[in-house]
């Protein structure tokens, strides 16, 4: 079932385009993730899709309706933002990190009730996280200040969740912890677009991957079916290879290492496929 | 939790512990029997003292210490929960009612009007909007440069102040001798010994309003302080809702000029104690802050009138005792601010 789509979206920043002519849907469930270099449109992408910016031409629409015409409340119930772990200047709790996301659901004035703070329990619970209720944000590790954002996203009753970049600057172990709930909430339903660096991630558990260079997209499909090495190196513009293990698990190394370490000369390297070459970085004619 | 409920306790025993001390403390001491003696027969008719007496402790009392007490704890609490919310919607921790250009730009207001002899509201309604005029001011300059947010607030603030000080000095060169420099220059010095009862009084009703709409409202601070994208992410009007406390807080620190003139530290330093002692969750940081705000100033009011002679000007006091608690409160800020650069 379809549940968010944007299309044909334009945006310009300061008289330069961003985000040009994009469109692609996103199925409930799925787990999407925006590949790209620094500068390739991610970020305001995402904020399209929450609908912080408005695009300037084209439209996003939720279940079919346009983003500009459902209430911002309304919107909350239904799609969360989960930031990059950010340096907070207030040394909340992480409880009450997670109760903000209450907010779309009180009237004005009125006080987190029982109710609420027992939503809020549920979802720090959810993600295995109870234990730090009574921590303060700022004081526990980054992995866990990301699952927190996501409690606070579950909190909030979201069941799309878009996330910005959600494993930079993790370690490594627990990069993979928060891929293994990203998972894990997909398989309850949960519908999550995010943006990586880590072509690995997308390889490792996205369903759809949508490629953006220059602010358009140039590859949208199945990791397997978009995520080859040509791709990639355009993308980046470097030289990877992408190893297969087991027979179906894919990963993303860099080329001299996979043709024996980076120490090498760079002349020792073997040229016998070059698919990157350099000088070619403008694949839009490619796949258009 | 334990700890937390320890504290209120001790809030409210402090503040009605101040409040009956600065009724019985002063030049005429009045012992805390003759003051229970004299509500006593005043409010219920019990008691046997002569008129004469009633007369006196009535006018001390009721007269001369009331107003005063009041005030102060009003000005208190505004400037502490004034200072609170400008920390948090500006996510700041440096700013204060003072720092950021308000009090300087709602003096000249007030001074602006008093000069052209506008009536007593017109004053109150000219320090407000100039009050607003100089965060504007700060904020603005902000957004000329790039650089640290945090600092650049700082140095808008300074600017705007500068400003609106030397605009505030015109005034003073143009009013009259006789009868307009007198009370603008008391604005400027600081203080409660010419509080009006009537001032106070009136005022009371915008400033207990503004305090209890940014107590109403705070849950939606605590958002706002996750930053502008977030907030909209959770349905908010963050623009608006911004707008909304600073206004609010802007102008109830503007109306504390017209009872006690320009008064620095207690914005600033208060809601970073409060802060360090209930934490940031603004539904419960808020209240404490104006309650210890008004305790401080009823307490500094105090010594200010006890400690010699001559009453020393508050605002001496104020950053006498709020320079050494900031720079206490500064190294063990890591409490309630993570960290700032």
């Amino acid at each position: 079932m379809e549940l968010i789509r944007a299309e044909r979206i334009n945006f310009s920043y300061g008289g330069s385009p961003v985000l040009k002519d994009i469109s692609f849907s996103v199925d409930k469930g799925r787990i999407v993730s925006l590949l790209g270099p620094n500068g390739s449109g991610k970020s305001t992408l995402i904020k399209v899709l929450l609908g912080i910016y408005r695009p300037g031409s084209g439209s996003v629409l939720f279940e079919g309706k346009p983003l500009s015409r459902i209430a911002p409340k309304e919107l909350a119930k239904r799609i969360a933002y989960v930031p990059q772990t950010h340096r907070m200047a207030f040394a909340y709790t992480v409880l009450e990190v997670v109760l903000m996301g209450r907010t779309p659901h009180k009237p004005l004035f009125s006080r987190y009730s029982k109710e609420d703070v027992e939503i809020a329990l549920h979802s720090l619970d959810r993600l295995s996280i109870s234990h730090l209720r009574h921590r303060s944000y700022t004081e526990v590790s980054g992995g866990e200040r990301q699952l927190t954002l996501i409690a606070r996203a579950l909190t909030q009753g979201a069941d799309m969740l878009i996330m910005d970049e959600p494993a930079n600057g993790l370690d490594f172990g627990n990069q993979i912890r928060l891929l293994d709930q990203i998972a894990d909430l997909a398989r309850d339903g949960y519908t999550f677009i995010k943006s990586t660096h880590f072509p690995d991630h997308a390889l490792w558990i996205a369903d759809r991957v949508v490629m953006l260079q220059n602010g358009g997209v140039i590859a949208d499909g199945s990791p397997s079916d978009v995520m080859d090495e040509e791709a990639i190196c355009r993308l980046y513009n470097t030289k990877i290879s992408i190893l297969k293990i087991n027979g179906s698990l894919k990963t993303c190394v860099p080329r001299a290492i996979a043709n024996g370490g980076l120490k090498k000369h760079p002349g020792e390297l073997d040229p016998s496929s070059d698919l990157c070459p350099e000088g070619r970085n403008d694949p839009l004619d490619t796949y258009n | 939790m334990k700890s937390r409920r320890l504290f209120f306790t001790l809030l409210t025993g402090a503040l009605i512990l101040t409040v009956f001390g600065s009724f019985a403390l002063g030049r005429y001491p009045i012992s805390p029997e003759e003051i229970v003696r004299f509500l006593a027969q005043q409010f219920l008719g019990i008691g046997s003292m002569d008129f004469q007496t009633m007369d006196k402790l009535e006018t001390v009392l009721v007269h001369i210490r009331l107003p005063r007490i009041f005030g102060a704890m009003l000005v208190g609490a505004a400037l502490s929960i004034s200072g609170a919310v400008l920390q948090a919607i500006f996510i700041n921790p440096l700013v204060s009612p003072k720092l950021i250009g308000i009090l300087a730009g709602a003096s000249f207001g007030a001074a602006l009007a008093t000069v052209l002899s506008l009536s007593w509201i017109v004053v109150q309604a000219s320090a407000s909007a100039f009050g607003i005029l100089g965060v504007l001011a700060a904020v603005g300059i902000t957004r000329l440069y790039r650089g640290d947010k945090i600092l650049l607030l700082v140095l808008g603030g300074i600017i705007s102040s500068e400003l609106f000080n030397s605009l505030f000095y015109l005034m003073k060169y143009l009013a009259d001798p006789y009868s307009q420099l007198p009370t603008i220059t008391y604005w400027f010095m600081g203080g409660f010994a010419l509080a009006e009862a009537r001032t106070v009084l009136v005022l009371s009703f915008p400033i207990l309003l503004g305090i209890f709409a940014l107590v109403l409202f705070s849950p939606y601070l605590n958002v706002l302080t996750m930053g502008e994208e977030e907030a909209r992410s959770m349905g908010i009007n963050a623009a608006a809702l911004r707008m909304t406390f600073l206004v609010i807080s802007t102008v109830i620190s503007s109306l504390t000029i017209a009872v006690c003139g320009m008064l620095g530290w207690v914005g600033l330093v208060i809601p970073h104690m409060a802060r360090m002692i209930v934490g940031p969750d603004n539904r419960v940081f808020l209240p404490v802050t104006a309650v210890m705000g008004a305790i401080f100033l009823l307490v500094v009011d105090n010594l200010s009138r006890l400690l010699f002679q001559v009453e020393i000007p508050l605002g001496i006091l104020t950053a006498l005792v709020g320079v050494p608690v900031f720079a206490f409160v500064l190294k063990n800020a890591t409490r309630g601010w993570s960290r700032w650069s």
